[in-house]
């Protein structure tokens, strides 16, 4: 371990202080629907640094997602402010300073993997050498070289979700917001995904926003981890995850990994998420 | 001459072959065939049925009867049958297609092609505005309220009675010939093609048109982008119903105003002479366009499907 957490905590406050890419401040968005208004979100402060990666965790239902689809200029909220990196995420948006990952590969069927990587380059107005060779750099960097011409009813769920994460990477935002990617993959896949995802953060030390409901994942992955709950949606807790740079998968047994995780449990329940 | 291993395949690869043809046999051609061979039997059976009246009172009036026996083999040869037999349409047909130049307008074929070329420019037209229309409906709101409706209510009109009125009206501002009929048809084609489009430029997923959100694409990019590909399925389904209906347009184009050409005008005629056998050539002539017609868009959209990387 690093010498002093202190030490680590305070570089990483002045680190957070110094650039803060997405600041949220007083968030708070009502859907209006036929049983009344749901107040998806509901006074969220939060500060996400640069190279931060951040899980927001939570049930069902708890604004996870909804406040990634701000940050996203997915959605628009009703009230509060919130910038990406100091400006309106509308400019955000239009600036491309963002990779998005949904739940789903959302891959077009009628587009080989090269062609489905290109297309956010060819949107952007990339020239076509350059396209090229960012295809063969992302794809490398996933693990899918050699699967250029395949179309993506020829690949597994796990391959497709990798293949949606380089397309995201392949312009090369600073941020990537990504929506619970792994949750419709099974346990060995995704575990063999965060390592990867991991290894590709560590390389690229991009701002990640990741929404998930599993606390292994969120625990093992994340920087910091923001618990949130549901009725109204809100942020209980931010705990600080430092266990260190380099994680393998091994981590998940030591006792640092399980106390992170059994606060975050203790913040799920405190925060009613096991309630009916 | 003996036989060398050069020269024979050997076992394995035979009988390989040989299941192959069994499966496409089995697969493909039996059923069509035992189909076709069921109507055929049942053809024959009422033109039996609808020519003995006719036997049985010529019969009456040389004052004899007349027995099954010789009845079945008249029945089958008249001269100007209720119901031709099959063998006598299939005489006629190639008749009419072999024995007189293909330009003479006595050929079943000069027929056919007039037809088809009404048929495929009404076709062209319809497509092409149901495409526009599909489009200007999913991108403008205005369009899309005030459009729909009035599509819908056009095609609730006959067309039996709107076409004579459509060709006198194009004849007397001097279009005449080809163009009022294929006017008729893409009137008639271009309903399935507008209303299949919509449904498909609108098909894209939440998801799909979220990630073009991310990347700020302009709406002509979401256009050719994702719109596009994604209607292909629908456009080629509606293609398909568009020809079909377009023919119908084309030999109700030729009904009304006493056309000389096209198999409308061999349907009238031979109905004015009397010549059924005629009458039923002529539709079966239109039946085989209609299909090879909506056969040659199944092909394009089969090959648009393997460079779309559809699954096989």
């Amino acid at each position: 371990m690093m010498n002093g957490e202190a030490g680590a905590a305070t570089i990483d406050m002045e680190r957070q202080e110094a650039s803060a890419v997405i600041e949220a401040r007083g968030l708070s968005l009502i859907f209006q629907t036929n049983d009344g208004p749901v107040h998806a979100l509901s006074d969220i402060d939060l500060r996400i640094g640069e190279g931060d990666f951040v899980s927001l965790i939570g049930p069902s239902g708890c604004g996870k997602t909804t406040l990634l689809r701000v940050i996203a200029d997915l959605e628009q909220p009703s009230g509060g402010s919130i910038t990406v990196n100091g400006v309106s995420p509308h400019d955000a948006r239009l600036d491309r300073a963002y990779g998005y990952v949904f739940q789903a590969p959302a891959l077009y069927p009628w587009r080989t993997i090269a062609d489905n990587i290109a297309l956010p380059l060819e949107v952007m107005g990339f020239a076509s050498t350059d396209r090229d060779e960012r295809i063969a750099k992302n794809l490398a960097l996933v693990n899918l070289t050699g699967f250029e011409k395949k179309f993506p009813w020829q690949l597994s769920g796990g391959m497709q979700q990798r293949a949606s994460i380089a397309r995201a990477l392949s312009f090369d935002p600073d941020m990537l917001l990504m929506d619970e990617p792994f949750g419709a993959l099974d346990e060995i896949v995704r575990d063999h995904l965060n390592e990867q995802l991991l290894k590709l953060w560590a390389q690229t030390r991009k701002t990640v926003v990741f929404v998930t409901h599993s606390i292994p994942e969120a625990v093992f992955l994340s920087t910091r981890i923001v618990v949130m709950s549901p009725r109204p949606g809100r942020i209980h807790d931010i705990i600080d995850c430092d266990l260190g740079e380099e994680r393998t998968l091994d981590i998940r047994e030591t006792p640092e990994f399980l106390e992170i995780a059994q606060r975050v449990r203790d913040g799920l329940r405190a925060g009613h998420s096991y309630d009916d | 001459m003996a036989a060398t291993n050069d020269t024979v395949l050997p076992i394995k690869e035979r009988s390989k072959a040989l299941s192959a043809a069994q499966g496409a046999f089995s697969d493909k051609v039996l059923p069509v065939a035992s189909i076709i061979l069921a109507i055929i039997i049942v053809w024959y059976a009422f033109a039996v049925y609808l020519n003995a009246p006719f036997e049985c009172d010529q019969a009456a009036r040389a004052e004899t009867t007349i027995g099954f026996a010789e009845l079945l083999p008249r029945t089958l040869a008249q001269n100007r049958p209720v119901l031709p037999a099959p063998h006598q349409v299939a005489e006629e047909l190639w008749k009419s297609t072999t024995e007189r130049r293909v330009t003479s307008p006595r050929n079943l074929l000069f027929h056919v092609w007039v037809t088809f070329s009404s048929t495929a420019l009404g076709f062209a037209i319809g497509t092409a505005l149901g495409i526009l229309l599909a489009v200007g409906i999913v991108h403008s709101r205005v369009l899309d309220k005030s459009m729909m409706p009035w599509i819908i209510t056009s095609q609730t009109i006959p067309i039996l009675a709107i076409a004579p009125m459509i060709i006198v009206v194009l004849n007397a501002i001097n279009i005449t010939g080809l163009m009022p009929k294929a006017l008729i048809s893409a009137y008639l084609s271009f309903f399935p093609v507008a209303v299949g489009m919509v449904k498909g430029l609108r098909s894209p997923d939440r998801l799909h048109l979220d990630l073009m959100r991310t990347y700020n694409a302009s709406g002509s990019q979401i256009f050719w982008k994702l719109r596009w590909p994604s209607s292909l399925p629908f456009l080629f389904a509606s293609m398909k119903v568009a020809v079909a209906i377009a023919l119908v347009g084309a030999i109700v184009g030729e009904l009304p105003t006493g056309a000389q050409a096209g198999l409308g005008a061999r349907l009238l005629a031979g109905s004015y002479y009397g010549q059924t056998i005629q009458i039923w050539s002529a539709l079966i002539a239109a039946a085989i366009l209609a299909a090879i017609l909506v056969m040659l868009i199944d092909i394009m959209a089969r090959a648009t499907n393997r460079r779309m990387g559809v699954k096989a």
